[in-house]
């Protein structure tokens, strides 16, 4: 790693450092309430389906800022399929494997005209958002339907009561919760430290002490604090759990897998790519197979949360995903862009909403802040790489 | 004498790294044809790019002085209100509009809220029966053909007012009817007065229709050929534009032993990919053999990267024919995996465009090609890939800090060095190197140079295509000339001049 610049640290942490000024901020008008355990465990359940939708979104736009406009009702119209499932008293791992199902076969027919036929995603996906907008309320026939099933809402963490027992018991800080938060704790620094050992052994250069260790224990305190936090409310929220599952799998496939690598490439260059010997229609097709798929982790998230399913569920959802993305730094003309970013990108837009209801701001003039940040967001992107030329 | 329109004074225009023109001096006078001759690079149409406002007056050192004035344009607009139009290679008409709307593109006619649109194509009507088409301008300019399309840009150039109009190759595109009609067109223009610059290849068409010939050579202008005053023969223009000194700008290869045809291709005839009708590569056969190199030499456009991508895998073209034999055997290489696969390999003239990912680090463009290797069960191997760009960083002697930089912040000829890292990764047997040195400074160009004696001398074959004739003939085992799709000739090392590759080049286009 060359060494960094002020200038150069400022520009790779744009972001983080933003969301640490806007908590701040919060923290000030709304006299500390954004940062009570219960905002905190808010913020991650409420969000949910950001960082899931837009962990998709990421690799769609990651091929060349690709964006897929139809997730909002197909988080809908598989949450529509699942509940009625249900409704009809089949057996909820079934409806659970139809509607992933469902989310891979949406993303099957977009990513088929997207890269194969060439029809320009904005289109295609277009296409798809009216579509299954319209059927979703074919399925439920325009009415509301509740989930009874208890395990279902339980395990994808809606209702009232969802969070990972404390296998401790006790009364005050959930044990299991700050237990979980030491471990990850624990294993982020060992993983850190092998892979230092690693390249020191083999010679290859290694980023400076200092700049890992103050990474390092700045990370971990962040996470002790969320788990503090969490344990003095009522523990991990399930929700979290699949968001973490989510956000895992998705960072090692972008950083560590030939397919992840073929996305960035793509986006780099698609020229370079084919002529590499890669089938570049491939890239695209998998990357909205997967959105598809996520789409539909997502509705049932949603309808778990909400214990419900409306023909209006997920309306303006994918462009919550979107705004993540580039916030968090993805490059609107693709190729650059991380899972860490979309983390950053999803958590920043909901501390934005949050500390403004808490506020008591309008929420008309939210959406106004909102617009505002993701054109800022991605202005800075394009004008940090003109400075380049 | 005639009076003086334009005279360009010592000239000098510099980019990062390279003198695209050194002191250049331009003299043209009113009511002439003037020429500019010159090798690809040699800087003919960065001297009109700043005759034209293209690059801004202060960008360059010299001066232009235009009807007795001293001009400093800072944009084409400038320049074409003073009558100077040029007319480039690459047609710049939008297809889906018509030929009056393309006419009058950023020159509308009418008043600022509404374009006049019977004066518009009433005066389009006008200018097209100047340059002698008789279609409607309400035409839509895809409907018509490419030697029809370049008299619009004509017809659309003297719309401007034209006082002076410099061609870029205006007939690179077009067949041999077509050439000769805007030839004609050009000289009927001269009667009524208007001074022309066209810069072309074609020789013989320069002889026919210049009056005077200047010629331009790494950025310097050599001589000026007055047609009045002195005899011009296609030779004597040659000599000039080559009369360049081979000195030691390329490394000897040592006891290289040339064994057995690695690669050969017989009667490959390939169309373009939109003008099925058209052939790109016309019955070319062609072979090499392990341990050597083959030059393709040939003017751009004469098909050489066609030919090269179209037997890499397919990758240009269509209703591709002809067999292709690897070590021996035939082999129908469908896509571009299965050309890796077969060890073949073509390293693209275009390396920001084709060849790199430019906003990833230089190990990852090393492994693009072969990520297979060091992927077992879809995971990379992130040790193995580091350890590969640093074995091909030092192998290759590429300048950078560390292989985690972005490749596009590298210059030129590391860049083309990362992507022949990328390729030579691959394990190829047989390497086509498009353009390998262009763009980039001497002493890069002799560290490829060195790169590719290594290869052969590890057995492997280089095909070469350069339009640089000192490094085709410098580096070359043997030498094949294309010209128009088809091979022209084949020249061994020993007998090979650039006279002879460019009188070769000359009587095949003029045969056709």
């Amino acid at each position: 790693m060359e060494r960094l610049s002020a200038s150069a640290i400022l520009k790779k942490y744009t972001m983080i450092i933003a969301l640490v000024l806007v908590v701040i901020f919060f923290s000030f008008t709304t006299e500390g309430k954004i940062l009570f355990p219960q905002n905190i465990n808010n913020l991650i359940s409420q969000n949910a389906y950001v960082f899931v939708l837009a962990t998709g979104m990421l690799l769609c736009i990651l091929t060349g800022g690709n964006i897929d406009l139809s997730v909002g009702s197909v988080v809908c119209f598989a949450g529509a399929i699942g509940a009625t499932m249900m409704d009809k008293k089949v057996n909820i791992w079934v409806a659970v494997l139809s509607m992933l199902l469902i989310g891979i076969l949406i993303g099957v027919w977009q990513g088929f005209w997207i890269a194969y036929v060439k029809v320009p995603p904005f289109i295609a996906t277009l296409a798809g958002m009216y579509a299954f907008r319209g059927l979703s309320n074919v399925v439920l026939q325009g009415m509301t339907v509740s989930l009874k099933s208890e395990t279902f809402i339980r395990v994808f963490g809606g209702g009232a009561d969802c969070y990972i027992p404390d296998v401790f018991g006790g009364d005050g800080l959930n044990m299991t919760c700050m237990l979980a938060g030491c471990v990850a704790v624990i294993i982020l620094v060992a993983m850190q430290l092998k892979s230092r050992i690693n390249n020191k052994s083999r010679g290859y250069e290694t980023a400076p002490l200092g700049s890992t260790v103050a990474k390092l224990v700045v990370i971990s305190a962040v996470i002790l604090w969320v788990t503090y936090k969490l344990a003095s409310y009522k523990g991990i929220p399930t929700a979290l759990i699949w968001i973490l599952l989510v956000l895992l799998f998705y960072g090692y496939l972008t950083t560590k897998t030939r397919i992840g690598r073929y996305l960035y490439a793509v986006g780099g260059n698609e020229k370079a790519t084919r002529l590499s010997g890669i089938n570049t229609k491939k890239v695209y097709f998998i990357a909205y197979v997967n959105m598809g798929l996520l789409a539909a982790v997502a509705g049932i998230l949603t309808i778990a949360r909400l214990t419900t399913a409306q023909p209006t569920y997920g309306q303006g959802y994918e462009m919550d995903a979107i705004g993540a993305c580039f916030i968090g730094g993805a490059s609107a003309y693709g190729g650059v862009g991380s899972v860490v970013g979309v983390v950053v990108g999803a958590t920043l837009m909901g501390v934005i909403n949050m500390g403004m209801s808490i506020m008591g701001i309008d929420a008309n003039y939210q959406k106004v802040v909102k617009g505002l940040v993701l054109l800022a967001a991605v202005a800075f992107d394009v004008l940090s790489k003109r400075e380049k030329k | 004498m005639a009076k003086v329109l334009l005279e360009m004074k010592n000239i000098t225009k510099t980019f990062p790294g390279v003198k695209a023109l050194d002191n250049v001096n331009l003299k043209v006078e009113e009511g002439e044809i003037h020429a500019l001759v010159g090798e690809n690079g040699a800087g003919k149409s960065t001297l009109m790019n700043v005759l034209s406002g293209i690059y801004p007056y202060g960008t360059y050192e010299g001066d232009i002085v235009y009807n007795g004035e001293v001009c400093k344009f800072n944009k084409i607009k400038d320049s074409e209100e003073k009558g100077i139009v040029i007319i480039h290679q690459e047609l710049a008409l939008v297809p889906y509009m018509t030929i009056g709307e393309n006419m009058f593109l950023g020159n509308e006619r009418g008043k600022s809220a509404a374009i006049d649109w019977n004066e518009t194509y009433g005066e389009a009507d006008k200018y097209l029966k100047m340059v002698g088409l008789s279609e409607s301008s309400k035409t839509l300019i895809k409907d018509i053909g490419t030697g029809k399309q370049q008299l619009v840009e004509i017809a659309k150039a003297l719309a401007k007012h034209a006082k002076l109009l410099i061609l870029d190759e205006p007939t690179s595109s077009l067949n041999e009817t077509d050439s000769q009609a805007l030839l004609d067109l050009m000289l009927k223009f001269k009667k009524e007065g208007m001074t022309s610059i066209i810069i072309s290849h074609k020789l013989n068409e320069v002889a026919y229709v210049a009056d005077k010939i200047t010629v331009i050579r790494d950025g310097s202008t050599i001589e000026t050929m007055d047609k009045h005053t002195t005899e011009i023969s296609e030779d004597r223009i040659i000599q000039g534009m080559v009369g360049r000194e081979l000195t030691d700008r390329f490394p000897k290869r040592h006891d290289v032993k040339i064994g057995d045809v690695n690669m050969e291709v017989k009667n490959w005839t390939v169309h373009h990919p939109l003008y099925p009708e058209r052939k790109v590569c016309d019955n070319v056969s062609i072979k090499v053999r392990k341990g050597e190199v083959v030059g393709i030499s040939g003017l751009m456009g004469a098909g050489r990267t066609e030919l090269a991508m179209s037997i890499f895998g397919q990758s240009y073209g269509t209703n591709i024919s002809g067999q292709l034999y690897l070590d021996g055997k035939e082999v129908h290489l469908k896509t571009i995996k299965q050309a890796i696969k077969n060890k073949l390999a073509y390293v693209t003239e275009d390396r920001k465009g084709n060849g790199l990912v430019l906003t990833n680090p230089i190990k990852i463009n090393t492994t693009l090609a072969n990520l297979d290797s060091i992927s077992p069960r879809m995971i990379i191997d992130k040790d193995k890939e580091y350890q590969v760009a640093e074995e091909y960083k030092g192998k290759l002697k590429t300048k950078c800090p560390t292989v985690e930089q972005n490749v596009g912040n590298l210059s030129g000829g590391n860049q083309q060095k990362v992507l022949l890292a990328k390729w030579m990764f691959t394990d190829p047997d047989v390497l086509i190197l498009d353009e390998p040195t262009r763009g980039i400074d001497v002493g890069a160009k002799y560290e490829i140079y060195c790169i590719i004696n290594d290869l052969v001398a590890a057995g492997k074959s280089v095909v070469m295509i350069s339009s640089e004739l000192p490094e085709v003939l410098g580096m070359s085992d043997r030498i094949y000339v294309m010209n128009e799709g088809r091979i022209a000739g084949e020249l061994s090392a020993e007998e090979a001049s650039q006279e002879k590759i460019m009188s070769i080049i000359v009587s095949s286009g003029k045969g056709a």
